[in-house]
Order: C-alpha cells, then structure tokens, then sequence
C-alpha cells in the first residue's frame, strides 16, 4: 500500500509532519507556560511584560516547523500548484529530513513550556532576576535549534 | 572599561555639624554607609525607630492622597507614560517643600479625610437605597405598617412564605382556626419568595387568627415603620438625593485639589529622603559631643569631599585603600557606547573581586551578534528609528530604560549592515512587490551573500564567529592571569588551550571532511599543517601534565589532566552553539519571505493591494517581534554561557551610594560618578 504513495506524497508529509509536531509542541509549552503567567498576573499585573516574553519563548519550536515545512514546499514546487512530479526517493528525503525539526520541537517546546513556568515562578518572587530567569527556557531551545539547522542543511541539499 | 577604584573613608565630626553633613553627604550620593561597630564600647546609638516611622507614614499619606486624586481628578498619561521618567526640580522648589511641609501636609490629610467622608456618604446612599428596596412590595398598602387597627379590629401585617393566593391563606385560617369567620384578608404583593398580606379581624379573635396564620408561615415585618410605604419612600427618596448632592460635592472638592498634585509629590519625596537620613542616622555611634561615619566612595570623588567636610565643617576625615577582605560594591566605567549593555553584564551579576569589567567586549560582540540574527535591514531601520525617536523624545526616561534602549538602537544599526550584506530588505518584499504587481522581477542583491542559498557557507562564517568571540575569552582569561601576575596559569590554562585548539583548527581544515562539509577545499601549505599536529600534540600533553598541577599525587594528576582535556569536547558544543545564529538569521529571512508570499496571493488587482498591504503590516509586525525577542534571548545566552563560561565569574555587589532616593521628583544634581 505504501507504494502507492507518490514522491510528492511523501514530501508533502514531510513538510506536514514538521510544521504539526513542532506547532503542537509550541502550542502545548506556550499553553503551560501561559497558565502560570496569568496566575502572576493576577497577583500583580505590572509583571505582565516579563511573564509575557517568558511564556513566548516555547513558541519559537513552532515557526521553525513553518520554517522547514515552507522551506520544504517552496523548493519542491509544491507551492502555488507547480506541475513538479518527484520520484518516491526525493519525496522519502524530504520526509527524511523534515524529522528533525518535527520530533525534537516537539520534545523540546514541550520541556521549554515545562522550564518556562519555573521561569515564571522566579520573575514572580524576584522580578530583578529576569535576566537569569529568562536563560533557563532559552537553554532548553539550543537542541531544537541544533535540529532546526539539520532540517535546513538537509532540505537545501536534496537535489531536487 | 573599567570598574571604579574605591576608597574606605571615615568621618568624624561635632554633633552639632550632624545634620548638615549628612544632609551634605545625601545630597552628594556618591557615598555607600557601611559601619563596622568594633566592640570598643563608650559610644551609643541614637533610637530613631519612631522618627523614621512618622516620616514613612507622612509619605505613605501623601502617597494615598495622591491615588485619590488620580482616582477623581485622573490625569491624562499616554502610552509611553513609562518612558517619560521623573520630572526634573530645582532645588529651590524643592527646598520650599521642606519648609512648607505642614501646609502642603494639611492638603494631603484634608484629601485622606475627605476620602473617607465619601466612603461614608457611599455607605449611606446604599442603607437607603437597600430601604427603598425592602419597602417595594409594601406600596400598595395605604396604612403604616405600624397599624394595629381600630377600635373593634385588628390589623395584621406581614409576610408569609410561598407565594400564595387569597383562597390559599383563607385554607389556612380554616384549618388552623376554623371557627373565626370575621376575616378579611388582603394580598398586598406577591413575589417569589413571600406573599404579603393585611388581615383584618376582630379585636377579640385577633390573638387566635396570628397564631393560625403563624402556623401557615406567617410572621411580621422585621422592622416596623410609622409612615405609609408610599410616603416613606419618598422621604428616603429625598434624603437620597441630598445625599447624593453632598456626595458629588465632596468628589467636587477632591477633584478641586488636582493642581495640588505637585506639592504632593514634593512633600512625599520629602519625607521619603528624611526617612532614609534617620536610617543613617540610626546606625551611627555617637558620643556626648561627636559621632563617627564610615563607608565606601569612588576614588575621584574623595578629594572633593574631604575639601568640602573638613574646610566647612571641621570634620575629620581618612581614607584608607580597600583591604583584600572587604567585599567592595561595584560601579562600572563605560565609555557612551558600551555604557549601554551594562544592564545586560549587571542581570548576569557584576564584577567580582577577581574578574575585570567585560563591558567593552560584551558590548561590541552584543551588536554584531544580534544583528547576524535578525539580519534585515528593514527590520533593523525600524528598531533603530523607533529607539531614535524614544530616546529624543522622553530623554529623562529612568536610567536602566535608556541604557536598554540605547542597546538596540546600536542593535538596529548592525541588523541594517547585516540585512545589507546578506539582501534582506522585510525578506524578499522587493522582488515580491516588482514581480506580483509591476510584472518585472527585480532583486537587490545582497552585498555579500545569501544565506538562504548558501546555508553552508553561512554556518562555516557562524562557527568562525564563534571562534573569534571564544577566544576573545579564553584570551581575557589570559589578561587576568598575567595582570594578577599568576605565570603559570597563564601559560598552562590559556597558552595551551590556545596551541591545542589552534592546533586542531590548522588539522580539520584542510581534510576532506571539512572540504566535504564547507564545499570547497583550503589547501594549506604542508609546514603549516606538520606545524599545527605539533602544536596540538604540544598543547594537548602540555593539558595533561599541568592541569592538575595543584595535586602532589602523580596519578590523581594525570587523570585531572585527562579530565580537563576532555573539556575539548566542551568547545566542540560552544562552537556549534554558534549555528544558531544562521537558524535564526535563516527563521527572520523565511517567515519574511512566506508573510511576502501569502499577502501577494491576491494578485494584481486593486483588492490584492489592498490584501498585500494588510497581511504586510500584520505579518512583519509580527515577524518583527518574535524574531526581535528570539535575538534578543540568544545572544544573551551566547554572552552569558559561552563567552562568560571561558573567564568570568560575576557575583559582584552593587553599590549603593546614600542619597537622595525619591518617588517622583530628580533633584537637579550632579549625578556622573567621575
């Protein structure tokens, strides 16, 4: 039954799989990260800027998924209803190198949510520590960046 | 760049000088009070708890005034409210608060009292209104509801529970008291809770139809009012109203008092610094005739003190340079451009004892990151102008606002040269914008290259950039150690990571994996690579031997030594954390141009402009923050983690000059340290 996916099919669940997992996961940290910043605001409304940056940082995961997912369609004419057929091995590398960025933003915007309502807890004890605060989320990000970059340098490479 | 040298200075002076010179010393801020008591006795502290507190609780009052007549006098504040800062008072104004004090007071306890008064009357107007409310269902009776009735009969008034019809109580009378007749019930109102009801009886029976009736539910009103409903509402009605009128009157005076805002905020800034002089004041020893004071005070700024105390007031005054031990508060010294990141070094923690003000480098590396990252150069004119304009328009914004906002005008510069150098101009809205709607493809062409074509070339640039700003740490490491005159540590903790990782950078670089990698082979002529093996063996036995050299065993030192060139791996993921700077370079570019994308859907068509402009200005506005913050995020962390985790330590303490902290009001002042 497989076989009976074309290339493009492939590709286009490549493109699929990265802009949806890695949006869930934004979506689900931001989500977390969002419940913990209205409960400060609650308490003391002149927070909301800070808890406000610090519940957008598990967000990034998701416009990376875009990114590769647009990056992915662009180049293989899938956009505006090009006639490009691709062969099933160019759709499966696609497929292939949009994984990456799928799983890990998945994983990782998750865990940042998880980190940023900690986050949130420090700003909201100790407002002048927002600096230190705002690094631990960020921390997190550096692996869904890493796989951001693989997605890309793979993506760019796939001779179309 | 540079951290302040501090001096520990100590006064003593007459008591009769004590109020002036600590009023000199508040005015001067540039002095933190840090007295150590030795246990020499034959001194005594003053009690200023009471003191200190009434001056806390007239500013508290004044501060309470002033949200009262922010409550009924609002004063108007735009959307940079924040910006805007304190307003600048000469101090004569503001000397002519401290001898007003009492009149200016009066007007803040005036507006306290007149607060409550309105409380009260609030409170008033709803006991009256929760009358009227309770006397509704009673308009249509035309007696009090006090009435007992007349000669021969009774009157009975009151509620009974359910809402019931005429028969329904009729049923009631008869089955609890079935041999009284002479009955006349009244439903007055019914709502869903109570039936109210006038029953008229024979005087005699009276006793015998309550109890039938209690029986049924039936009990009095709770209060009983000598008027007729109809006309005790329009009593209360009336007195409602006068009491409304007093209550407007009252808000009236409030409001009337908004010009008085200013004296407010003199007084309450006032007190505030009186308070804080008692603190002071508080701590300090004293004897019969003579108190003694002591703290921290930049350098440059002793000699004019100790002038000023000892020619005026025939103070004694020494100081004396900072011992080892002492913890030191920490001031930085930037030059204009630099001054700028100091509030991003003081969120990681200032210089301590050991560490040198990185300042400088951090602020330069700062800019040229954050630019790599959001790399447009539209994006960059936009932060720039728009930072430009804050900065001329509110120029007393609070300090730590205009520092920041400095930052990212310098920022927005480096995002235009960078957006130039790599063509991104709002992504790729040129040739967008000239192939959808004038039918002609034109590019700017990026002045360098283009990162989204060359993704590989860009990582190489971004790892070298990496590079550049680790070893730029690794070096300052080095500074430190030759400036504490610490050779050996030079040598063995910089010096041999330098040839051990120069080294592997002279190996990897002509290898096929790197030429498969970057796309194109670097030939280096074969001395220099022969070279770089050596140095990196050199470097890497040199690690080995001499880390550990703090311990006398040999093999415990050996395998510190291997531990600490494991640590090669550590620079291996430093370095790699620089790719993110092409992701995000990368993400900025690609959002932009998929925003570009989905606005020229529209086509070539009156409506399509009129999308095209929409989804713009939607889409970039968003675009620009998200990326903005993401920038922003990780090139502090970059500074943070990779450049501060080769050579910095932080945990300075930040210096608390006494002086004049106020709330609403800058004394116009000298206020540069040095």
């Amino acid at each position: 039954m497989l076989s009976a996916i074309t290339g493009n099919g492939w590709a286009l669940l490549g493109a699929a799989l990265a802009a949806t997992l890695a949006g869930c996961g934004s979506a689900w940290g931001v989500g977390l990260a969002g419940q913990a910043a209205s409960g400060v605001v609650t308490e003391d409304p002149s927070k909301f800027a800070k808890v406000l940056v610090i519940q957008l940082l598990p967000g990034t995961q998701g416009i990376y998924g875009l990114l590769v997912a647009f990056v992915a369609l662009s180049r293989f004419g899938l956009l505006g209803g090009g006639g490009t057929e691709l062969s099933v091995q160019t759709g499966l590398m696609v497929l292939a190198a949009c994984l990456p960025i799928a799983i890990v933003g998945l994983v990782s915007a998750y865990h940042q949510g998880k980190t940023a309502v900690a986050a949130i807890g420090v700003v909201a004890k100790k407002p002048d520590q927002f600096g230190k605060a705002m690094l631990f989320p960020a921390m997190v990000e550096t692996y869904a960046i890493l796989s951001l970059l693989i997605s890309i340098l793979a993506v760019t490479s796939i001779p179309v | 760049m540079a951290v302040l040298q501090m001096q520990r200075i100590s006064i003593c002076a007459l008591k009769e000088n004590r109020k002036a010179i600590l009023e000199r010393l508040q005015e001067f801020g540039a002095m933190e009070i840090d007295i150590r008591l030795e246990d020499a006795g034959g001194y005594e502290l003053q009690d200023v708890a009471g003191s200190k507190a009434i001056f806390e609780k007239q500013a508290h009052t004044a501060d309470h005034a002033l949200e009262i007549l922010q409550e009924y006098a609002p004063e108007k504040t735009g959307m940079f409210a924040s910006l805007e800062g304190k307003p600048l008072v000469d101090p004569e104004t503001f000397n002519k608060a401290a001898v007003r004090q009492d009149n200016y007071m009066e007007t803040a306890n005036r507006l306290n009292a007149l607060e409550k008064q309105v409380a009260e009357k609030k409170a008033s107007i709803l006991k009256i209104r929760d009358r009227i409310q309770a006397l509704a269902p009673w308009m249509e009776l035309p007696v009090s509801m006090g009435y007992t009735g007349t000669r021969y009969t009774s009157c009975l008034i009151g509620t009974i529970a359910g809402s019931m019809k005429q028969e329904d109580i009729y049923r009631i009378l008869a089955e609890y008291a079935p041999e009284i007749e002479a009955v006349d019930v009244e439903i007055i109102s019914v709502d869903k809770d109570y039936t109210y009801i006038a029953a008229t009886c024979l005087r005699e029976e009276a006793q015998r139809v309550e109890e039938a009736l209690r029986s049924g539910g039936f009990s009095r009103p709770a209060q009983t009012i000598r008027k007729v409903p109809s006309e005790y509402r329009r009593d209360l009605e009336e007195e409602a109203k006068r009491e409304e009128g007093e209550l407007l009157a009252l808000q009236e005076e409030i409001a009337g008092y908004a010009d008085h805002r200013q004296e407010l905020r003199l007084v309450s800034d006032y007190y505030r610094i009186r308070a804080d002089k008692y603190e002071v004041l508080g701590k300090i020893p004293q004897t019969e005739k003579t108190f003694a004071l002591s703290g921290y005070i930049p350098a440059c700024k002793a000699d004019a003190l100790i002038r000023e105390l000892t020619e005026k007031y025939g103070a004694m005054v020494e100081t004396e340079p900072i011992t080892e031990e002492e913890d030191v508060p920490v001031v930085l010294k930037n030059n204009r451009f630099s001054r700028c990141v100091e509030g991003v070094l003081e969120s990681f923690g200032l210089p301590g004892k050991d560490d040198i003000d990185p300042t400088f480098f951090t602020s330069v590396f700062y800019v040229i990151l954050f630019g790599l990252m959001l790399s447009d150069a539209a994006y960059g004119a936009i932060v720039s102008v728009a930072c430009g304009a804050m900065l001329l328009k509110f120029p007393r914004m609070g300090e730590n606002m205009k520092k920041s906002i400095q930052l990212f005008f310098w920022c927005g510069l480096s995002t235009i040269v960078w957006g130039i150098l790599f063509g991104g101009y709002f992504g790729d809205v040129v040739d967008i914008v000239s192939g959808t709607f004038f039918g002609k493809e034109i590019t700017i062409p990026a002045l360098w290259f283009v990162p989204l074509n060359e993704p590989m070339k860009m990582l190489m640039y971004s790892m070298l950039f990496g590079v550049i700003h680790l070893f730029t740490g690794l070096a300052l490491k080095g500074y430190i150690c030759l400036r504490d005159r610490r050779y050996l540590d030079f040598f063995c903790d910089c010096v041999l990571w330098f040839m051990l990782l120069l080294g592997l950078i002279g190996i990897l670089l002509p290898t096929e994996l790197f030429a498969g990698i970057a796309g194109q082979q670097i030939v280096l002529p074969a001395p220099v690579v022969t070279g770089a093996k050596w140095m990196a063996v050199a470097g890497a036995v040199g690690i080995v031997l001499m880390s550990g050299r703090g311990t006398k065993n040999i093999g415990v030192r050996l395998a510190l030594g291997a531990y600490d060139l494991y640590n090669v791996t550590g620079w291996l993921s430093d370095v790699l954390s620089y790719s993110r700077l092409l992701a995000l370079g990368l993400a900025t570019g690609v959002i932009a141009s998929v925003i570009n994308q989905m606005g020229s859907m529209g086509g070539k068509s009156v409506p399509g402009v009129i999308i095209f402009i929409v989804v713009f200005i939607v889409g970039h506005t968003f675009n620009i923050g998200i990326n903005l913050l993401g920038a922003y995020v990780h090139t502090c962390r970059l500074q943070y983690v990779e450049f501060f985790g080769k050579f910095y330590e932080g945990g300075g303490r930040e210096f608390h000059p006494f002086h004049r902290e106020t709330k609403y009001v800058d004394i116009k002042e000298e206020k540069e340290l040095c």
